[in-house]
């Protein structure tokens, strides 16, 4: 029998301290929808993408209501356009992300992923019209989002595909530019991509996924943050041991509404992804988090230690709650949608340098990082060069979401609202690394032995 | 409720009441239930002060009406109460809490 005091647990973690599922994502296969004539293709993408995902929505809103518990978001991943439409003899692929779009529209869902290209070992056909497409893409539609994975540790770095990101980010801003950037909110450049992320904007089906499949994403730092504030004399042992279980519980409902899903929706369930995602709410915060681990500010000296600590702690937690976790499966620490993070770079404690070397311990990268407009097609490149660089020698996932503000500099803010926030445009180094990025071709793989 | 077929063992619900104690919460409540057929099978409260603390489990095997009703009426008694009142399915708290 339950206890009273565990019956109360679980009601204050939904009430008081936001514990939510943040998204619910239907990963649909497009394979079967290519052909030569791309108004076919289109046809074939909508009606598959409407058919399966008709009742994500009502599921979703339906679990939510029984279990009590928030499901935030519910979205869809599909096969990355790169491939489903790459026999098709077009150009420009805007209107295969438009057709994305009309068909989240339709079925009620906030974002589709898979606007995406795989491009670390080089490009095809498809791909490069994939990438050429994206600033367009973007700019022409509300819930599409994009990616592009530049690098593995098993191919190493396409630095023609970086080189090529960081103008595409620029295009992609300057096309957005009324809307302070956004387009760039909804695009990542990836190394090591994982092929079930549950999270925008680097969501999409991966080809050895199957025709159709559930994943989760849960989320509940404000939940993680109070057990860590009641251990506020314990050693490291005991804080990293209660982080764990709070963590192991937070993934059950993961798992519970993950589970529930798949068998509402006749589909297989896929993973749990047990990100520890932030939002811009009050006490909902990764960075709240390390600053009550005894840290003045997010970002002072200890900050990649105690991320280490916490990124670890809640994935040993996690990976006993589910049958299967996948994903991200790491804290986030996005700019500007944490509200932490946000007060850490206003009042200066935190730099894009430590960020960088934060990504190196936790999940998932730079993410919603607002740059002076005036920054570099080639200073974003090597921001990415850099960051894909850390993924590639630790095998792990990286990524970067970037935002050169159009028309902003240091000190001023963009605004996105709801789950994306808003973000302080952050300084870059002023020496150039145009010749670096420039020289083009790949950065071989590493050496997987010798690992100092 | 759900279309799947449970046993009774798993058509159980957690209410939980959480607000400043005053007269005619739980007939309130106990009403609402037992107009609906649902039967109460443990009542378990606190008082923290002056606040009330209360965690009914009910079988909705036999129930008139589905969980998305009940909550409604629930909510709405709670708003009549100035108290907060929610029902949850109980493989929510068993999931998070037992193995």
């Amino acid at each position: 029998m339950l206890t009273m005091a565990e019956i109360m647990e679980t009601i204050k973690m939904v009430q008081e301290e936001n514990l939510d599922i943040r998204t619910i994502t239907m990963g649909i296969s497009l394979r079967d929808c290519s052909g030569p004539d791309p108004a076919a293709v289109r046809r074939k993408i909508y009606d598959k993408i409407t058919s399966l995902a008709g009742n994500l929505v009502r599921v979703g809103e339906e679990i939510e209501r029984e279990y009590g518990i928030p499901i935030v978001n519910k979205r869809i991943s599909v096969t990355p356009i790169s491939l489903v439409a790459e026999s098709c003899d077009v150009d420009d692929f805007t209107g295969f992300a438009r057709t994305m779009d009309e068909a989240a529209a339709a079925v009620g869902v906030n974002f589709i992923g898979g606007f995406s290209a795989l491009v670390h070992k080089g490009f095809t056909k498809g791909d490069l019209r994939l990438v050429k497409s994206i600033p367009a893409a973007l700019a022409t539609t509300h819930r599409v989002c994009s990616s592009v994975n530049v690098a593995t540790s098993k191919a190493g770095i396409n630095m023609d595909a970086v080189y090529m990101m960081g103008k595409i980010i620029k295009d992609t801003a300057g096309l957005t530019a009324d809307r302070d950037g956004l387009g760039c909110a909804k695009l990542v450049v990836f190394s090591n991509v994982p092929e079930d992320n549950p999270f925008m904007a680097g969501s999409f089906h991966g080809i050895g996924e199957p025709e159709s499949v559930i994943n989760v994403g849960v989320s509940g730092p404000g939940v993680v943050k109070n057990m860590v504030e009641k251990c506020k004399d314990a050693d490291f042992g005991t804080l990293a041991e209660a982080i764990k279980k709070t963590a192991f519980k937070i993934t059950r409902m993961g798992e519970l509404v993950g589970r529930t899903a798949a068998s509402r929706l006749g589909v297989p369930f896929g993973i749990v992804d047990i990100s520890l995602a932030p939002t811009p709410a009050v006490g909902d915060s990764v960075a709240e988090i390390l600053e009550h681990m005894g840290l003045e500010r997010c970002g002072t000296h200890g900050t990649t230690a105690a991320l280490a600590l916490l990124n670890d702690a809640v994935k040993k937690g996690g990976a006993m709650a589910s049958s299967y976790v996948g994903g991200l499966s790491g804290a986030f620490i996005p700019v500007s949608e944490d509200a932490g993070m946000i007060r850490a770079v206003e009042t200066g404690a935190l730099s894009l340098d430590k960020l960088e070397a934060m990504t190196c311990v936790c999940s998932v990268g730079l993410d919603m990082i607002a740059v002076p407009g005036d920054t570099s097609a080639e200073t974003i490149a090597a921001i990415i060069a850099d960051e894909v660089a850390i993924g590639v020698i630790n095998h792990k996932t990286t990524a970067v979401r970037i935002i050169p503000a159009p028309g902003k500099k240091v000190g001023d803010r963009v605004e996105y609202g709801g789950l994306l926030g808003h973000a302080p445009v952050m300084p870059v180094h002023g020496f150039s690394s145009s010749i670096f990025v420039r020289r083009g071709g790949r950065i071989p793989a590493p050496v997987s032995s010798l690992t100092n | 409720m759900s279309n799947q077929k449970q046993d009774a063992k798993g058509n159980r619900v957690i209410i939980s009441v959480l607000g400043p104690d005053r007269v005619g919460i739980i007939a309130g409540v106990a009403n609402i239930l037992s107009e609906n057929n649902i039967n109460i099978l443990d009542i378990s409260q606190t008082l923290i002060q002056e606040y009330l603390a209360m965690v009914l489990i009910a079988d909705m095997e036999k129930s008139k009406i589905n969980m998305g009703e009940l909550k409604d009426k629930l909510a709405a008694k709670g708003r009549e109460l100035g108290i907060k009142i929610d029902a949850q399915h109980e493989n929510v708290f068993n999931f998070m809490h037992r193995l």
